[in-house]
């Protein structure tokens, strides 16, 4: 979500990473931003699964260390509600790089990687359940830390963190009926 | 939270196998430790499938790490992994002092590495202490918690508390180390050794706890990378992955230490992995304590992102000044308006937190990424097939805290 003009210097080891990226999404499809040692790749909706497929096959990126979501909603300077970030490391030579995605209102939706890698399982059912972003392909779309009757998505940011609770949304269950 | 019972029943692959029948395991059961349920679909005593439901004690963390300064946030990390507390904050500090690009002290670093590893040995020995009392050996458990109650102590003197020490602070610690905290070290290193090599004599050839370990719960090295497993899960498959030396935070470029591998991935691998661990940070510390740097604990004061100490406050306005400056509600830290992902090898895995900041004190973001979270989605893998009595070996070997799972 940076603003800065001059475009970023990418380390070297991250070129050939970079070049995988753009060869499957386009020279549009891909920004890149450097902060600290954090290289992001800001890649569209629409080919991220692509992208991170070709990350995996073509340069040993091959364990997917973190996923999930923030919601963007009034802070400065973002375009997009939801960003999905995907940090992904190689075993072997210890790169990391950070693919980044949105997705946005009334219906926002992505491709589930389940099949790229299986420990984004969990981690796509929490940023479901956290903040509304279904996953399409995702065998077991469930939600995973709060109830199944739980109608909110309470890391989102109009939701409150001090409020009236959630008792009233529950079925009350007296003695006859248990 | 999800599957009822009904649901596990009709579910179409296992409905129209006989003998099948459905046990409800946890959520308050002595196995789990805390508060934990899987569904176990099964045929007599085998696994068929095994259906974990979690999220009993989720309480918010990351919502609150919102609206708490970077500070403040320290107190309820402590909390995710308590069982290895100041491990949590050295992490969650870790990835605030990224974003701020603060450099630390050379005594700030050599304590939180040994704060790091007593914290290591720590969450090990009840690991494993709690592996084996779950497999009927009750023994090496007391022998364990003696030697964690020692640890307790150490928290105790450091920061005043003995098991949410909330001892780091942005740029430095809650107040620095004093020669009878050192001391104290010293004789819990002296003392440790004698312990550990207890527990292995009751452990290591112990064929009871052999036998239900070997062969158990199986990871191989595809699937733990595959499955996104860190730490001492991941090395006892033959993942040879450790933070520490990958990519070195604080001072651990200047320690030689070894990291313990192993190639088999079932529960006797994990135990052995992390008992031999324990040894590693036991040499670790013995060279840090001899070799801790004077100077002082907080880094630049000048740079206002550090408390400053209170004489400073009570004898100096420009102290003052800094105090009120970083004390007031519209104040504080005005780090810059973007993001970051900083992790550390805390004793159960990768424990890193990626931070969205909008510019003010608090964090836009404080996502974690829980090692137990991600260990625990493993179970049904490492589950199915085996029999009842082998879950207690497999919840035991993958450590689940379930406060850190939940959140």
């Amino acid at each position: 979500m940076t603003t800065t003009q001059t475009p970023p210097v990418i380390p070297a080891t991250h070129e050939p990473l970079l070049a995988v990226a753009r060869s499957v999404a386009g020279e549009d499809g891909v920004t890149v931003s450097v902060f600290r040692d954090n290289v992001r790749f800001h890649v569209v909706p629409g080919k991220v699964l692509a992208v991170l497929k070709n990350l995996r096959s073509e340069c040993g990126l091959d364990m997917l260390i973190d996923l999930s979501a923030a919601d963007y909603l009034n802070y400065p300077g973002a375009a997009n509600r939801y960003g999905i970030w995907y940090v992904l490391e190689s075993v072997s030579s210890g790169l990391r790089v950070i693919v980044k995605t949105w997705a946005n209102d009334p219906e926002p939706r992505l491709d589930s990687i389940f099949d790229v890698w299986r420990g984004a399982d969990w981690m796509e059912r929490e940023v479901f359940d956290m903040f509304g972003v279904v996953f399409d392909g995702h065998p077991d779309l469930r939600r995973i830390l709060m109830p199944d009757e739980f109608v909110a998505h309470p890391m989102r940011k109009d939701y409150p963190l001090r409020g009236e609770g959630e008792r009233h949304n529950f079925l009350a269950l007296s003695r006859e009926q248990s | 939270m999800g599957l009822t019972l009904a649901d596990a029943i009709a579910s179409p692959e296992i409905a129209d196998r006989e003998c099948q029948w459905t046990l409800n395991f946890g959520p308050q059961h002595p196995a789990t430790h805390t508060t934990l349920r899987l569904i176990l679909n099964l045929d007599g005593e085998v696994i068929l499938k095994a259906t974990p439901d979690i999220g009993f004690l989720h309480s918010g963390f990351e919502k609150l790490g919102e609206h708490l300064d970077f500070n403040q946030y320290v107190t309820i990390v402590d909390r995710m992994n308590y069982v290895s507390p100041v491990a949590n904050e050295i992490a969650w500090h870790h990835s605030v002092e990224t974003l701020l690009d603060i450099e630390l002290t050379p005594r700030c670093k050599m304590i939180r590495v040994i704060f790091g590893e007593l914290m290591r040995i720590h969450d090990h020995l009840l690991a494993c202490g709690a592996a084996a009392l779950d497999l009927g050996a009750f023994t090496a458990f007391l022998y364990a918690f003696n030697q964690r109650e020692l640890i307790n102590d150490i928290n105790e003197w450091a920061s005043g508390q003995r098991f949410h020490p909330s001892y780091t602070r942005v740029g430095g610690l809650q107040r620095d180390v004093d020669d009878a905290w050192i001391n104290r070290v010293r004789s819990f290193l002296k003392g440790f050794l004698p312990a550990h090599a207890d527990i292995c004599r009751l452990l290591n050839r112990n064929r009871i706890f052999i036998d239900r370990c070997r062969g158990i719960g199986v990871l191989t090295r595809e699937e733990a990378i595959n499955r996104s497993v860190t730490g001492p899960v991941a090395r006892a498959s033959g993942v040879v992955r450790d933070l520490r030396k990958n990519r070195p935070y604080l001072a651990y470029d200047a320690i030689d230490f070894n990291v313990v591998c192993a190639q088999e991935g079932d529960c006797l691998a994990r135990y052995l992995v992390r008992m031999e661990e324990m040894l590693e940070s036991h040499k670790i510390i013995s060279w840090a304590i001899e070799h801790l740097p004077g100077g002082p604990v907080n880094s630049d004061v000048e740079e206002r992102m550090v408390l400053p100490n209170q004489l400073s406050v009570y004898r100096s306005i420009e102290g003052l000044i800094h105090h009120f400056e970083l004390n007031m509600s519209n104040r504080k830290w005005k780090p810059p308006v973007e993001e970051v992902y900083a992790s550390t090898e805390s004793p159960n895995g990768e424990l890193g937190f990626y931070i969205v900041s909008n510019g003010g004190p608090e964090a836009w973001r404080a996502r974690t990424r829980p090692p137990s979270f991600i260990h625990f989605a493993l179970f049904p893998h490492l589950a199915e097939g085996h029999t009842v009595s082998d879950v207690a070996a497999i919840l035991g070997s993958l450590n689940i805290i379930a406060a850190e799972l939940d959140r």
